[in-house]
Formats: C-alpha cells, sequence, structure tokens
C-alpha cells in the first residue's frame, strides 16, 4: 500500500473522501435533527438558532468538509465519463470555483459581525 | 470503425442491484453537489431579515420547491445509506454476492422510506 500523503497519488484522496464522509455522516442528520425540532415559524426563532458561537463554527466545519468530500466525488465523476482533458480541468475548475464560494459565502453569513456581533 | 461487440444500449444493459445503487450514489451525490450553491443562498436570503426570511418561507410552500426539496430529500437519503454501505465494503463486511445484494436492496428500501416520511410532512 502506498502512503496515504504526498502528490501523485490517490490514496490520501481517497481517505479524505471516507475521513469526511464519516463526519458529514454524523454531523448532517444532527443537524437537520436540530433544525426539524426546532421548527421555527418566523424570523426572530430560525436567527436565534445559529445565535450560539459553536453552532456557526460548527455549520461552517461541516460545509467545509461537505466542499472536500464533494470535490473527490466531482472529481472521480469527471475523470470516468469526461474525456478530452481540457473540458475536464475546465469542469474541475468550476466545481472548486463553486465550493470554495459556498464555503467562503457561509462563512461571511455565520460571522457577520452587523448580524451576531463581534463575538 | 473496427468490428467489435459494442453494448452500449442502455435499455439492454442489466445491471444487479447493487450496480443500481452504486450509479445512484454518484447521481445523487452529483444533485448535492449542485444544490450546495443554492443552499447557501436560501441561507442567506433567510437569515438576511424578516423579509428575506417571508420570501424564502414563501418559495418553499411552492409544490414546485416541495418537489425540488424531496428529490434532494432522496438524494442525501440514498448517498448517505449508500454511502455507509460503501464504507462497509472496504471494512470488507458484507462482500459476498448474497450480502451484497440485500444490503443493496436495504439501501432502496431505506431511502424510499425516508421519502415517504418527508412527502406526507411536505404534502399532508
Amino acid at each position: 500500500m502506498k502512503a496515504a500523503s504526498g502528490s501523485h497519488t490517490g490514496t490520501g484522496v481517497w481517505l479524505l473522501q471516507r475521513a469526511t464522509a464519516l463526519l458529514l455522516a454524523l454531523a448532517l442528520p444532527g443537524l437537520g435533527i436540530y433544525f426539524l425540532a426546532a421548527q421555527p415559524t418566523d424570523y426572530a426563532g430560525w436567527q436565534s438558532l445559529f445565535e450560539p458561537l459553536g453552532m456557526r463554527v460548527l455549520m461552517l466545519l461541516t460545509v467545509a468538509a461537505l466542499a472536500l468530500h464533494a470535490w473527490v466525488g466531482m472529481r472521480d465523476i469527471f475523470m470516468d465519463y469526461v474525456r478530452p482533458t481540457g473540458l475536464r480541468l475546465v469542469l474541475l475548475l468550476a466545481v472548486i470555483v463553486t465550493l470554495a464560494g459556498s464555503v467562503a459565502w457561509l462563512a461571511a453569513i455565520m460571522f457577520n459581525p452587523a448580524m451576531w456581533g463581534t463575538a | 470503425m473496427p468490428e467489435r461487440p459494442v453494448y452500449l444500449n442502455l435499455l439492454r444493459i442489466h445491471l444487479p442491484v447493487s450496480g443500481w445503487v452504486s450509479i445512484l450514489h454518484r447521481l445523487s451525490g452529483g444533485l448535492l453537489f449542485l444544490a450546495v450553491p443554492f443552499g447557501v443562498w436560501g441561507l442567506s436570503q433567510s437569515l438576511s431579515d424578516e423579509a428575506g426570511f417571508d420570501r424564502v418561507a414563501n418559495w418553499l410552500g411552492h409544490p414546485l420547491a416541495k418537489l425540488f426539496m424531496l428529490i434532494l430529500v432522496w438524494a442525501f437519503a440514498h448517498h448517505l445509506f449508500a454511502g455507509l454501505r460503501h464504507l462497509a465494503l472496504d471494512a470488507h463486511w458484507g462482500l459476498d454476492p448474497k450480502h451484497a445484494r440485500r444490503s443493496s436492496i436495504t439501501v432502496l428500501l431505506a431511502s424510499g422510506l425516508v421519502v415517504l416520511l418527508f412527502a406526507r410532512k411536505l404534502f399532508i
């Protein structure tokens, strides 16, 4: 077996996909149950769910793990089905921009000083 | 073109049930990827102010939005259950054809059940 890190090996990426899979399998159903149990019907109730700092940190970490997981998955799909190298690189770049943009956007929402204060 | 047997008629390719679980795992993963930016956008709108919250609540009440949500619920449930199955297979658990087939059917039934529960919550 190859080392699980370093360049020119898929093992590290494979491991990253599995590790983030486990994290997401715990975090996403947990968050889903938290939101479904709270069932906020107005803005104040909805906003208060994100008031605790730990909740906002958990959201950001979860979506960061999701972005890494989705990057590996989309990369696998493109490697299997998209033959032309140029097109494959363009698609992979679009995926990376979309995911990195989503994480940055979520960070801006979760840590917006105007909404949550500086805590 | 060289003369060789090429069987790419998708309607004539017979996939075993574990093959369906596998290809649906990819399909659901791709769908969930596409949903990520829309999810962050919805979160941004709904947390911006009261008008934004009402706007998103209004959109999500639309039957078409509910249908999209139901599709995403299926995609998430299937991706989760099939993913846990793949992790088990990685650990060489349930590799023999009998158990692999049984766990595939379980994945399909479990995600179907989750969809039914959410459909009842969304539409009734």
